[in-house]
Protein backbone atom coordinates (compact mmCIF):
# COMPACT_ATOMS: atom_id res chain seq x y z
CA UNK A 1 0.00 0.00 0.00
CA UNK A 2 1.46 3.30 -1.05
CA UNK A 3 -0.49 5.44 1.37
CA UNK A 4 -0.31 5.43 5.12
CA UNK A 5 -3.13 3.52 6.72
CA UNK A 6 -3.10 5.66 9.84
CA UNK A 7 -6.38 7.47 10.23
CA UNK A 8 -5.99 10.80 11.99
CA UNK A 9 -9.65 11.71 11.53
CA UNK A 10 -11.41 8.39 11.69
CA UNK A 11 -13.87 8.30 14.54
CA UNK A 12 -12.89 11.74 15.76
CA UNK A 13 -15.61 13.69 14.04
CA UNK A 14 -18.12 15.26 16.38
CA UNK A 15 -21.71 14.99 15.28
CA UNK A 16 -24.42 17.38 16.42
CA UNK A 17 -26.51 15.97 19.28
CA UNK A 18 -29.60 13.93 18.43
CA UNK A 19 -30.43 13.31 14.82
CA UNK A 20 -31.81 15.06 11.77
CA UNK A 21 -35.53 15.65 11.86
CA UNK A 22 -38.58 17.74 11.19
CA UNK A 23 -37.24 21.27 11.93
CA UNK A 24 -34.38 20.92 9.45
CA UNK A 25 -36.55 19.21 6.86
CA UNK A 26 -39.17 21.98 7.08
CA UNK A 27 -36.50 24.60 6.43
CA UNK A 28 -35.07 22.53 3.60
CA UNK A 29 -38.47 22.04 1.95
CA UNK A 30 -39.24 25.73 2.31
CA UNK A 31 -35.95 26.60 0.58
CA UNK A 32 -36.72 24.03 -2.10
CA UNK A 33 -40.17 25.42 -2.79
CA UNK A 34 -39.24 29.08 -2.99
CA UNK A 35 -36.02 28.72 -5.00
CA UNK A 36 -37.63 27.53 -8.24
CA UNK A 37 -39.47 29.77 -10.63
CA UNK A 38 -42.37 27.38 -11.17
CA UNK A 39 -43.54 28.10 -7.60
CA UNK A 40 -43.54 31.83 -8.11
CA UNK A 41 -45.32 31.52 -11.44
CA UNK A 42 -48.02 29.07 -10.39
CA UNK A 43 -48.78 31.09 -7.27
CA UNK A 44 -48.83 34.37 -9.19
CA UNK A 45 -51.22 32.87 -11.74
CA UNK A 46 -53.38 31.49 -8.93
CA UNK A 47 -53.71 34.93 -7.35
CA UNK A 48 -54.12 36.94 -10.55
CA UNK A 49 -56.51 34.57 -12.31
CA UNK A 50 -58.39 33.67 -9.13
CA UNK A 51 -59.13 37.24 -8.16
CA UNK A 52 -59.35 38.43 -11.78
CA UNK A 53 -62.02 35.94 -12.85
CA UNK A 54 -64.03 36.69 -9.71
CA UNK A 55 -63.83 40.41 -10.40
CA UNK A 56 -64.85 39.88 -14.01
CA UNK A 57 -67.85 37.75 -13.05
CA UNK A 58 -69.15 40.21 -10.47
CA UNK A 59 -68.55 43.28 -12.64
CA UNK A 60 -70.37 41.60 -15.50
CA UNK A 61 -73.31 40.70 -13.28
CA UNK A 62 -73.56 44.27 -12.03
CA UNK A 63 -73.33 45.73 -15.54
CA UNK A 64 -76.33 43.74 -16.74
CA UNK A 65 -78.29 43.88 -13.52
CA UNK A 66 -82.09 43.81 -13.72
CA UNK A 67 -84.42 43.43 -10.75
CA UNK A 68 -85.31 39.93 -11.92
CA UNK A 69 -81.69 38.88 -11.30
CA UNK A 70 -82.30 39.18 -7.59
CA UNK A 71 -84.36 35.98 -7.51
CA UNK A 72 -82.13 33.25 -6.16
CA UNK A 73 -78.99 35.37 -6.71
CA UNK A 74 -76.03 34.29 -4.57
CA UNK A 75 -73.55 37.15 -4.39
CA UNK A 76 -71.13 35.06 -2.34
CA UNK A 77 -70.55 32.19 -4.77
CA UNK A 78 -70.53 34.63 -7.70
CA UNK A 79 -67.57 36.44 -6.16
CA UNK A 80 -65.74 33.13 -5.50
CA UNK A 81 -65.94 31.80 -9.05
CA UNK A 82 -62.17 32.30 -9.47
CA UNK A 83 -61.59 29.46 -7.00
CA UNK A 84 -62.47 27.03 -9.79
CA UNK A 85 -59.62 28.35 -11.87
CA UNK A 86 -57.27 28.31 -8.87
CA UNK A 87 -57.82 24.59 -8.34
CA UNK A 88 -55.85 23.86 -11.50
CA UNK A 89 -52.89 26.12 -10.78
CA UNK A 90 -52.61 25.03 -7.15
CA UNK A 91 -52.81 21.41 -8.37
CA UNK A 92 -49.93 21.97 -10.77
CA UNK A 93 -47.83 23.35 -7.94
CA UNK A 94 -48.73 20.41 -5.70
CA UNK A 95 -47.69 17.96 -8.43
CA UNK A 96 -44.45 19.79 -9.21
CA UNK A 97 -43.44 19.95 -5.53
CA UNK A 98 -42.86 16.19 -5.77
CA UNK A 99 -42.58 15.26 -9.45
CA UNK A 100 -39.85 17.84 -10.15
CA UNK A 101 -37.65 15.97 -7.66
CA UNK A 102 -38.06 12.80 -9.67
CA UNK A 103 -37.81 14.57 -13.02
CA UNK A 104 -34.52 16.24 -12.15
CA UNK A 105 -33.08 13.44 -10.00
CA UNK A 106 -32.78 15.62 -6.90
CA UNK A 107 -34.94 13.05 -5.11
CA UNK A 108 -31.78 10.96 -4.60
CA UNK A 109 -29.96 13.89 -3.00
CA UNK A 110 -33.05 14.49 -0.87
CA UNK A 111 -33.20 10.89 0.36
CA UNK A 112 -29.43 10.78 0.87
CA UNK A 113 -29.73 13.71 3.22
CA UNK A 114 -32.82 12.32 4.94
CA UNK A 115 -33.22 8.58 4.40
CA UNK A 116 -36.46 8.36 6.40
CA UNK A 117 -38.64 9.07 3.41
CA UNK A 118 -42.10 9.43 5.01
CA UNK A 119 -40.61 12.20 7.16
CA UNK A 120 -39.54 14.02 3.99
CA UNK A 121 -43.03 13.65 2.54
CA UNK A 122 -44.56 14.93 5.77
CA UNK A 123 -42.29 17.99 5.72
CA UNK A 124 -43.16 18.59 2.09
CA UNK A 125 -46.89 18.31 2.81
CA UNK A 126 -46.66 20.72 5.76
CA UNK A 127 -44.64 23.33 3.85
CA UNK A 128 -46.60 23.10 0.62
CA UNK A 129 -49.92 22.83 2.49
CA UNK A 130 -49.17 25.97 4.51
CA UNK A 131 -48.14 27.97 1.44
CA UNK A 132 -51.17 26.72 -0.48
CA UNK A 133 -53.52 27.55 2.40
CA UNK A 134 -52.18 31.08 2.85
CA UNK A 135 -52.32 31.86 -0.87
CA UNK A 136 -55.75 30.25 -1.28
CA UNK A 137 -57.24 32.17 1.63
CA UNK A 138 -55.78 35.40 0.27
CA UNK A 139 -57.39 34.65 -3.10
CA UNK A 140 -60.71 33.75 -1.46
CA UNK A 141 -60.93 36.79 0.81
CA UNK A 142 -59.71 39.29 -1.79
CA UNK A 143 -62.05 37.81 -4.41
CA UNK A 144 -64.94 38.13 -2.00
CA UNK A 145 -64.15 41.67 -0.86
CA UNK A 146 -63.44 42.94 -4.36
CA UNK A 147 -66.46 41.14 -5.78
CA UNK A 148 -68.85 42.54 -3.17
CA UNK A 149 -67.50 46.04 -3.75
CA UNK A 150 -68.17 45.63 -7.47
CA UNK A 151 -71.74 44.43 -6.78
CA UNK A 152 -72.84 47.95 -5.91
CA UNK A 153 -76.51 48.92 -5.59
CA UNK A 154 -78.96 48.17 -7.05
CA UNK A 155 -77.30 44.73 -7.19
CA UNK A 156 -77.47 42.63 -4.07
CA UNK A 157 -74.21 42.19 -2.23
CA UNK A 158 -73.10 40.39 0.91
CA UNK A 159 -70.67 41.12 3.74
CA UNK A 160 -68.51 38.71 5.72
CA UNK A 161 -71.13 38.82 8.45
CA UNK A 162 -73.90 37.74 6.06
CA UNK A 163 -75.21 34.25 6.89
CA UNK A 164 -72.89 31.61 5.49
CA UNK A 165 -70.46 34.10 3.97
CA UNK A 166 -67.49 33.46 6.21
CA UNK A 167 -67.97 29.71 5.80
CA UNK A 168 -68.02 29.98 2.04
CA UNK A 169 -64.98 32.26 1.84
CA UNK A 170 -62.73 30.55 4.39
CA UNK A 171 -64.00 27.15 3.24
CA UNK A 172 -63.16 27.76 -0.41
CA UNK A 173 -59.59 28.63 0.54
CA UNK A 174 -59.35 25.41 2.52
CA UNK A 175 -60.87 23.53 -0.43
CA UNK A 176 -58.05 24.76 -2.70
CA UNK A 177 -55.39 23.81 -0.17
CA UNK A 178 -56.79 20.28 0.24
CA UNK A 179 -56.92 19.84 -3.54
CA UNK A 180 -53.26 20.87 -3.65
CA UNK A 181 -52.46 18.12 -1.13
CA UNK A 182 -54.43 15.63 -3.25
CA UNK A 183 -52.19 16.67 -6.16
CA UNK A 184 -49.06 16.21 -4.01
CA UNK A 185 -50.28 12.74 -3.05
CA UNK A 186 -50.97 11.80 -6.66
CA UNK A 187 -47.49 12.97 -7.70
CA UNK A 188 -45.95 10.85 -4.93
CA UNK A 189 -47.71 7.80 -6.33
CA UNK A 190 -47.16 8.54 -10.01
CA UNK A 191 -43.75 10.29 -9.87
CA UNK A 192 -44.11 11.83 -13.34
CA UNK A 193 -45.26 15.40 -13.89
CA UNK A 194 -47.39 14.78 -16.95
CA UNK A 195 -48.97 11.63 -15.56
CA UNK A 196 -49.79 13.19 -12.21
CA UNK A 197 -51.28 16.35 -13.75
CA UNK A 198 -53.37 14.21 -16.10
CA UNK A 199 -54.69 12.17 -13.20
CA UNK A 200 -55.47 15.32 -11.23
CA UNK A 201 -57.30 17.03 -14.08
CA UNK A 202 -59.06 13.76 -14.82
CA UNK A 203 -60.43 13.60 -11.30
CA UNK A 204 -61.69 17.19 -11.48
CA UNK A 205 -63.04 17.27 -15.02
CA UNK A 206 -63.40 13.79 -16.51
CA UNK A 207 -64.63 11.83 -13.52
CA UNK A 208 -67.77 14.03 -13.15
CA UNK A 209 -68.62 13.40 -16.81
CA UNK A 210 -68.26 9.66 -16.37
CA UNK A 211 -70.41 9.71 -13.25
CA UNK A 212 -72.97 11.83 -15.07
CA UNK A 213 -73.21 9.17 -17.76
CA UNK A 214 -74.16 6.50 -15.24
CA UNK A 215 -77.84 5.71 -14.61
CA UNK A 216 -79.34 8.40 -12.43
CA UNK A 217 -80.14 5.98 -9.60
CA UNK A 218 -76.45 5.22 -9.27
CA UNK A 219 -74.91 8.60 -10.05
CA UNK A 220 -77.09 10.41 -7.52
CA UNK A 221 -75.34 8.56 -4.68
CA UNK A 222 -71.84 8.79 -6.12
CA UNK A 223 -71.72 12.42 -7.17
CA UNK A 224 -71.43 13.75 -3.65
CA UNK A 225 -68.04 12.03 -3.32
CA UNK A 226 -66.55 13.94 -6.24
CA UNK A 227 -64.17 16.77 -5.27
CA UNK A 228 -65.91 19.31 -7.51
CA UNK A 229 -69.20 18.54 -5.77
CA UNK A 230 -67.56 18.98 -2.38
CA UNK A 231 -66.20 22.33 -3.54
CA UNK A 232 -69.60 23.46 -4.79
CA UNK A 233 -71.16 22.52 -1.47
CA UNK A 234 -68.86 24.76 0.56
CA UNK A 235 -69.04 27.72 -1.81
CA UNK A 236 -72.75 27.88 -2.57
CA UNK A 237 -75.37 28.71 0.02
CA UNK A 238 -78.40 26.83 -1.30
CA UNK A 239 -77.02 23.42 -0.62
CA UNK A 240 -77.91 20.63 -3.00
CA UNK A 241 -79.75 17.83 -1.21
CA UNK A 242 -77.51 15.28 -2.90
CA UNK A 243 -74.25 16.81 -1.66
CA UNK A 244 -72.46 16.39 1.62
CA UNK A 245 -72.97 19.13 4.18
CA UNK A 246 -70.20 21.73 3.64
CA UNK A 247 -67.86 20.71 6.44
CA UNK A 248 -68.61 17.02 6.07
CA UNK A 249 -67.45 17.39 2.48
CA UNK A 250 -64.24 19.05 3.65
CA UNK A 251 -63.58 16.09 5.93
CA UNK A 252 -64.10 13.69 3.02
CA UNK A 253 -61.65 15.71 0.91
CA UNK A 254 -59.17 15.76 3.78
CA UNK A 255 -59.59 11.99 3.90
CA UNK A 256 -58.72 11.71 0.20
CA UNK A 257 -55.59 13.81 0.64
CA UNK A 258 -54.53 11.91 3.76
CA UNK A 259 -55.12 8.52 2.12
CA UNK A 260 -53.12 9.44 -0.97
CA UNK A 261 -50.25 10.80 1.15
CA UNK A 262 -50.18 7.73 3.41
CA UNK A 263 -50.16 5.37 0.42
CA UNK A 264 -47.52 7.61 -1.17
CA UNK A 265 -45.42 7.38 2.00
CA UNK A 266 -45.65 3.59 2.02
CA UNK A 267 -44.66 3.40 -1.65
CA UNK A 268 -41.75 5.80 -1.08
CA UNK A 269 -40.32 3.30 1.39
CA UNK A 270 -40.99 0.29 -0.80
CA UNK A 271 -39.76 1.60 -4.11
CA UNK A 272 -36.18 2.32 -5.06
CA UNK A 273 -35.48 6.01 -5.37
CA UNK B 1 -15.33 2.17 6.34
CA UNK B 2 -17.81 0.57 3.97
CA UNK B 3 -18.53 -3.14 4.26
CA UNK B 4 -20.60 -4.99 1.66
CA UNK B 5 -21.56 -8.60 2.22
CA UNK B 6 -23.25 -10.67 -0.44
CA UNK B 7 -25.01 -7.67 -1.99
CA UNK B 8 -27.50 -8.82 -4.60
CA UNK B 9 -29.89 -6.77 -6.70
CA UNK B 10 -32.09 -7.75 -9.58
CA UNK B 11 -34.39 -5.65 -11.68
CA UNK B 12 -37.05 -7.99 -12.90
CA UNK B 13 -35.21 -11.03 -14.23
CA UNK B 14 -32.00 -9.11 -14.83
CA UNK B 15 -29.33 -9.61 -12.21
CA UNK B 16 -27.55 -6.29 -11.74
CA UNK B 17 -25.41 -7.11 -8.71
CA UNK B 18 -24.58 -10.66 -7.75
CA UNK B 19 -23.41 -11.61 -4.23
CA UNK B 20 -20.94 -8.76 -4.11
CA UNK B 21 -18.68 -8.53 -1.07
CA UNK B 22 -15.90 -6.03 -0.50
CA UNK B 23 -14.72 -3.52 2.03
CA UNK B 24 -13.50 0.01 1.58
CA UNK B 25 -11.01 1.11 4.22
CA UNK B 26 -10.27 4.58 5.49
CA UNK B 27 -7.04 6.34 4.59
CA UNK B 28 -6.78 5.13 1.01
CA UNK B 29 -8.49 5.87 -2.27
CA UNK B 30 -10.37 2.76 -3.35
CA UNK B 31 -11.26 2.60 -7.01
CA UNK B 32 -14.41 0.85 -8.18
CA UNK B 33 -13.80 -0.51 -11.65
CA UNK B 34 -16.02 -2.29 -14.05
CA UNK B 35 -17.25 -2.11 -17.62
CA UNK B 36 -20.40 -0.12 -18.35
CA UNK B 37 -23.48 -1.85 -17.00
CA UNK B 38 -21.50 -3.96 -14.55
CA UNK B 39 -23.42 -2.71 -11.51
CA UNK B 40 -21.20 0.06 -10.14
CA UNK B 41 -23.90 2.72 -9.88
CA UNK B 42 -26.43 0.23 -8.55
CA UNK B 43 -23.96 -0.77 -5.85
CA UNK B 44 -23.36 2.85 -4.92
CA UNK B 45 -27.11 3.47 -4.67
CA UNK B 46 -27.40 0.46 -2.36
CA UNK B 47 -24.63 1.84 -0.14
CA UNK B 48 -26.60 5.10 0.05
CA UNK B 49 -29.83 3.29 0.93
CA UNK B 50 -31.51 4.52 -2.26
CA UNK B 51 -32.01 1.07 -3.75
CA UNK B 52 -32.81 -1.83 -1.47
CA UNK B 53 -30.75 -4.98 -2.03
CA UNK B 54 -32.68 -8.20 -2.65
CA UNK B 55 -30.14 -10.02 -0.53
CA UNK B 56 -27.01 -9.21 1.40
CA UNK B 57 -26.10 -6.21 3.41
CA UNK B 58 -24.00 -3.09 3.30
CA UNK B 59 -22.97 -0.81 6.18
CA UNK B 60 -21.22 2.52 6.45
CA UNK B 61 -19.14 2.97 9.59
CA UNK B 62 -20.94 -0.04 11.03
CA UNK B 63 -24.47 1.21 10.40
CA UNK B 64 -27.05 0.88 7.70
CA UNK B 65 -27.34 4.16 5.83
CA UNK B 66 -30.98 4.46 6.88
CA UNK B 67 -29.96 4.53 10.53
CA UNK B 68 -27.35 7.30 10.30
CA UNK B 69 -28.37 10.11 12.67
CA UNK B 70 -26.80 12.84 10.49
CA UNK B 71 -26.25 11.33 7.03
CA UNK B 72 -24.65 14.38 5.44
CA UNK B 73 -22.16 14.73 8.30
CA UNK B 74 -21.15 11.10 7.89
CA UNK B 75 -21.35 10.28 4.19
CA UNK B 76 -20.91 12.57 1.20
CA UNK B 77 -21.74 11.40 -2.28
CA UNK B 78 -21.67 12.49 -5.86
CA UNK B 79 -23.92 10.08 -7.70
CA UNK B 80 -25.12 11.90 -10.82
CA UNK B 81 -23.74 15.30 -11.68
CA UNK B 82 -26.79 16.35 -13.65
CA UNK B 83 -29.27 15.51 -10.87
CA UNK B 84 -29.90 19.15 -10.07
CA UNK B 85 -33.03 21.22 -10.66
CA UNK B 86 -32.04 23.36 -13.66
CA UNK B 87 -34.00 26.35 -12.40
CA UNK B 88 -32.41 26.45 -8.97
CA UNK B 89 -29.33 28.52 -8.26
CA UNK B 90 -26.18 26.63 -7.22
CA UNK B 91 -26.06 28.11 -3.71
CA UNK B 92 -29.76 27.36 -3.14
CA UNK B 93 -29.22 23.74 -4.17
CA UNK B 94 -26.52 23.37 -1.53
CA UNK B 95 -28.48 25.36 1.06
CA UNK B 96 -31.52 23.08 0.86
CA UNK B 97 -29.27 20.06 1.47
CA UNK B 98 -27.36 21.77 4.29
CA UNK B 99 -30.51 22.85 6.11
CA UNK B 100 -31.88 19.32 6.29
CA UNK B 101 -28.82 18.29 8.32
CA UNK B 102 -28.35 21.46 10.35
CA UNK B 103 -25.26 22.61 8.50
CA UNK B 104 -24.48 26.32 8.80
CA UNK B 105 -25.07 28.55 5.78
CA UNK B 106 -21.43 29.68 5.75
CA UNK B 107 -20.38 26.10 4.97
CA UNK B 108 -22.20 26.47 1.65
CA UNK B 109 -19.90 29.37 0.78
CA UNK B 110 -16.88 27.36 1.94
CA UNK B 111 -17.55 24.35 -0.27
CA UNK B 112 -18.34 26.58 -3.26
CA UNK B 113 -14.94 28.16 -2.67
CA UNK B 114 -13.25 24.74 -2.43
CA UNK B 115 -14.66 23.58 -5.78
CA UNK B 116 -14.08 26.95 -7.44
CA UNK B 117 -17.71 27.87 -8.08
CA UNK B 118 -17.96 30.95 -5.83
CA UNK B 119 -18.30 33.28 -8.78
CA UNK B 120 -21.29 31.38 -10.19
CA UNK B 121 -23.02 30.63 -6.87
CA UNK B 122 -25.98 32.75 -7.93
CA UNK B 123 -26.40 31.16 -11.35
CA UNK B 124 -29.09 28.65 -12.19
CA UNK B 125 -27.68 25.13 -12.36
CA UNK B 126 -29.32 24.53 -15.73
CA UNK B 127 -26.75 26.86 -17.26
CA UNK B 128 -23.83 24.79 -15.93
CA UNK B 129 -21.57 22.70 -18.12
CA UNK B 130 -21.11 19.05 -17.19
CA UNK B 131 -17.79 19.97 -15.59
CA UNK B 132 -19.39 22.67 -13.45
CA UNK B 133 -22.18 20.29 -12.46
CA UNK B 134 -19.55 17.77 -11.37
CA UNK B 135 -17.95 20.44 -9.20
CA UNK B 136 -21.32 21.35 -7.70
CA UNK B 137 -21.95 17.67 -6.97
CA UNK B 138 -18.54 17.42 -5.29
CA UNK B 139 -19.37 20.55 -3.26
CA UNK B 140 -22.55 18.82 -2.07
CA UNK B 141 -20.55 15.74 -1.06
CA UNK B 142 -18.17 17.89 1.00
CA UNK B 143 -20.92 19.90 2.76
CA UNK B 144 -20.99 17.88 5.97
CA UNK B 145 -17.21 17.35 6.13
CA UNK B 146 -17.92 13.59 6.12
CA UNK B 147 -15.54 10.73 6.87
CA UNK B 148 -16.89 8.60 4.07
CA UNK B 149 -17.05 9.84 0.49
CA UNK B 150 -18.50 8.21 -2.61
CA UNK B 151 -17.93 9.52 -6.10
CA UNK B 152 -19.55 7.98 -9.18
CA UNK B 153 -17.43 8.87 -12.22
CA UNK B 154 -16.32 12.25 -10.84
CA UNK B 155 -13.98 13.21 -13.68
CA UNK B 156 -16.60 12.83 -16.40
CA UNK B 157 -16.76 16.02 -18.38
CA UNK B 158 -13.82 17.67 -16.68
CA UNK B 159 -10.92 19.23 -18.56
CA UNK B 160 -7.34 18.10 -17.82
CA UNK B 161 -6.97 20.75 -15.13
CA UNK B 162 -10.21 19.62 -13.54
CA UNK B 163 -9.15 15.98 -13.68
CA UNK B 164 -5.89 16.80 -11.92
CA UNK B 165 -7.82 18.80 -9.36
CA UNK B 166 -10.21 15.91 -8.59
CA UNK B 167 -7.29 13.49 -8.38
CA UNK B 168 -5.51 15.65 -5.82
CA UNK B 169 -8.71 16.26 -3.92
CA UNK B 170 -9.42 12.52 -3.62
CA UNK B 171 -5.87 11.77 -2.52
CA UNK B 172 -5.97 14.63 -0.04
CA UNK B 173 -9.25 13.40 1.44
CA UNK B 174 -7.79 9.91 1.83
CA UNK B 175 -4.61 11.28 3.42
CA UNK B 176 -6.78 12.94 6.06
CA UNK B 177 -7.93 9.46 6.98
CA UNK B 178 -11.23 9.49 5.19
CA UNK B 179 -12.79 6.59 3.35
CA UNK B 180 -12.80 7.42 -0.35
CA UNK B 181 -14.65 5.19 -2.82
CA UNK B 182 -14.56 6.30 -6.43
CA UNK B 183 -15.97 4.55 -9.47
CA UNK B 184 -14.54 5.00 -12.91
CA UNK B 185 -14.31 3.27 -16.23
CA UNK B 186 -11.07 5.13 -16.88
CA UNK B 187 -8.45 2.61 -15.81
CA UNK B 188 -5.63 4.98 -16.57
CA UNK B 189 -7.19 7.47 -14.17
CA UNK B 190 -7.45 4.86 -11.43
CA UNK B 191 -3.81 3.88 -11.94
CA UNK B 192 -2.71 7.31 -10.80
CA UNK B 193 -5.48 7.98 -8.26
CA UNK B 194 -6.43 4.77 -6.49
CA UNK B 195 -4.36 2.78 -4.04
CA UNK B 196 -6.62 -0.20 -4.25
CA UNK B 197 -9.32 -1.32 -6.65
CA UNK B 198 -12.53 -3.29 -6.39
CA UNK B 199 -13.11 -4.79 -9.82
CA UNK B 200 -16.50 -6.06 -10.87
CA UNK B 201 -17.97 -7.52 -14.02
CA UNK B 202 -21.61 -8.45 -14.60
CA UNK B 203 -22.31 -7.49 -11.00
CA UNK B 204 -19.84 -10.00 -9.62
CA UNK B 205 -16.63 -9.32 -7.74
CA UNK B 206 -13.65 -10.15 -9.90
CA UNK B 207 -10.97 -8.94 -7.56
CA UNK B 208 -10.21 -6.57 -4.73
CA UNK B 209 -6.55 -5.84 -4.99
CA UNK B 210 -3.91 -3.12 -4.47
CA UNK B 211 -3.09 -1.39 -7.76
CA UNK B 212 0.60 -2.38 -7.69
CA UNK B 213 -0.30 -6.03 -7.23
CA UNK B 214 -2.81 -5.87 -10.03
CA UNK B 215 -0.12 -4.63 -12.37
CA UNK B 216 2.51 -7.08 -11.14
CA UNK B 217 0.18 -10.05 -11.27
CA UNK B 218 -0.87 -9.53 -14.81
CA UNK B 219 0.23 -12.17 -17.27
CA UNK B 220 0.66 -9.35 -19.73
CA UNK B 221 4.15 -8.77 -18.29
CA UNK B 222 6.70 -9.35 -21.00
CA UNK B 223 10.21 -8.42 -22.07
CA UNK B 224 10.98 -6.59 -25.27
CA UNK B 225 14.16 -7.63 -27.02
CA UNK B 226 16.07 -6.35 -30.06
CA UNK B 227 19.02 -8.06 -31.59
CA UNK B 228 20.77 -8.24 -35.01
CA UNK B 229 20.41 -12.04 -34.73
CA UNK B 230 16.82 -12.12 -33.59
CA UNK B 231 15.97 -15.42 -35.28
CA UNK B 232 18.69 -17.30 -33.45
CA UNK B 233 17.68 -15.79 -30.14
CA UNK B 234 14.03 -16.58 -30.77
CA UNK B 235 14.85 -20.22 -31.41
CA UNK B 236 16.95 -20.48 -28.26
CA UNK B 237 14.30 -18.80 -26.11
CA UNK B 238 11.56 -21.08 -27.37
CA UNK B 239 13.84 -24.04 -26.77
CA UNK B 240 14.00 -22.86 -23.15
CA UNK B 241 10.21 -22.85 -22.84
CA UNK B 242 9.45 -19.15 -23.33
CA UNK B 243 6.79 -17.90 -25.70
CA UNK B 244 7.79 -15.23 -28.17
CA UNK B 245 6.08 -12.99 -30.66
CA UNK B 246 7.97 -11.27 -33.43
CA UNK B 247 6.50 -7.77 -33.65
CA UNK B 248 6.07 -5.74 -36.82
CA UNK B 249 8.90 -3.42 -35.87
CA UNK B 250 11.34 -6.33 -35.69
CA UNK B 251 11.46 -6.53 -31.92
CA UNK B 252 10.63 -9.68 -30.03
CA UNK B 253 8.09 -9.84 -27.19
CA UNK B 254 9.05 -12.57 -24.76
CA UNK B 255 6.77 -14.05 -22.14
CA UNK B 256 7.40 -16.80 -19.59
CA UNK B 257 10.88 -15.75 -18.55
CA UNK B 258 12.52 -12.60 -17.21
CA UNK B 259 15.13 -10.10 -18.40
CA UNK B 260 17.93 -11.63 -16.35
CA UNK B 261 17.46 -15.08 -17.89
CA UNK B 262 17.24 -13.62 -21.39
CA UNK B 263 20.48 -11.64 -20.88
CA UNK B 264 22.31 -14.70 -19.65
CA UNK B 265 21.02 -16.82 -22.50
CA UNK B 266 22.13 -14.18 -25.04
CA UNK B 267 25.63 -14.08 -23.48
CA UNK B 268 25.95 -17.85 -23.63
CA UNK B 269 25.03 -18.10 -27.32
CA UNK B 270 26.56 -15.45 -27.81
CA UNK B 271 24.14 -13.00 -29.38
CA UNK B 272 24.40 -9.23 -29.22
CA UNK B 273 21.41 -7.47 -27.65
CA UNK B 274 20.35 -3.97 -28.70
CA UNK B 275 17.40 -3.79 -26.35
CA UNK B 276 16.35 -5.68 -23.24
CA UNK B 277 13.35 -3.95 -21.71
CA UNK B 278 10.83 -5.38 -19.25
CA UNK B 279 7.35 -4.08 -20.02
CA UNK B 280 4.54 -4.00 -17.53
CA UNK B 281 1.02 -4.00 -18.81
CA UNK B 282 -0.99 -0.86 -18.37
CA UNK B 283 -3.82 -1.05 -15.90
CA UNK B 284 -6.07 -0.85 -18.92
CA UNK B 285 -4.67 -4.09 -20.27
CA UNK B 286 -4.70 -5.78 -16.90
CA UNK B 287 -8.31 -4.76 -16.48
CA UNK B 288 -9.32 -5.97 -19.92
CA UNK B 289 -7.74 -9.28 -19.18
CA UNK B 290 -9.62 -9.65 -15.92
CA UNK B 291 -13.00 -8.63 -17.23
CA UNK B 292 -12.73 -10.25 -20.63
CA UNK B 293 -15.34 -12.83 -19.83
CA UNK B 294 -17.72 -10.57 -18.02
CA UNK B 295 -18.27 -7.69 -20.35
CA UNK B 296 -21.96 -7.04 -20.73
CA UNK B 297 -22.04 -5.38 -24.11
CA UNK B 298 -19.63 -6.42 -26.81
CA UNK B 299 -19.28 -4.32 -29.91
CA UNK B 300 -19.41 -6.42 -33.05
CA UNK B 301 -16.12 -5.07 -34.42
CA UNK B 302 -14.15 -6.17 -31.38
CA UNK B 303 -14.93 -9.84 -31.72
CA UNK B 304 -12.68 -11.92 -29.50
CA UNK B 305 -10.72 -9.06 -28.05
CA UNK B 306 -13.31 -7.96 -25.53
CA UNK B 307 -12.01 -4.46 -25.81
CA UNK B 308 -14.70 -2.84 -27.86
CA UNK B 309 -17.87 -1.96 -26.06
CA UNK B 310 -20.89 0.17 -26.46
CA UNK B 311 -22.32 2.08 -23.55
CA UNK B 312 -24.51 0.24 -21.13
CA UNK B 313 -26.99 1.60 -18.66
Amino acid sequence: MSTSTSSPRMGTKELPPGHYGMPGLLRSEWTKLRTVRSTVWTLAVTVVLGIGISALATAETRAHWTPSNAVGFDPISTSLIGIFVGQFTIGVLGVLAMSAEYGTGTIRATFSVAPRRPLVLAAKAVVFGTVALVVSEVVAFLSFLLGQALLSAPAIHATLSSPGALRAVAGSGLYLCLLGLVALGLATLIRHTAGAISAYVGILLVLPIIVQALPYSISIDIRRFLPDRIGAAIITLNNNAHSFAPWTGMLVLLGYAAALLVIGGVLLVRRDA
Amino acid sequence: MIVAKGLTKHYGSKLAVDRLSFDVRPGVVTGFLGPNGSGKSTTMRMIMGLDAPNAGDVTVNGRHYHDLPWPLHEVGALLEAKAIHPGRRAAAHLRMLAEANRIAARRVDEVLEIVGLSSVAGQRAGKFSLGMSQRLGIAAALLGDPEVLLFDEPVNGLDPDGIRWVRNLLKGLAREGRTVFVSSHLMSEMAVTADEVVIIGKGRLISQIPIDELLAQSSQRFVRVRSPEIARLKEALEGGGATTVLEDDGSLSVRGTDEAAIGELAASLPVVLHLLAPQSASLEEAFMELTEDSVEYHGSSGAGSGTSRVSGA
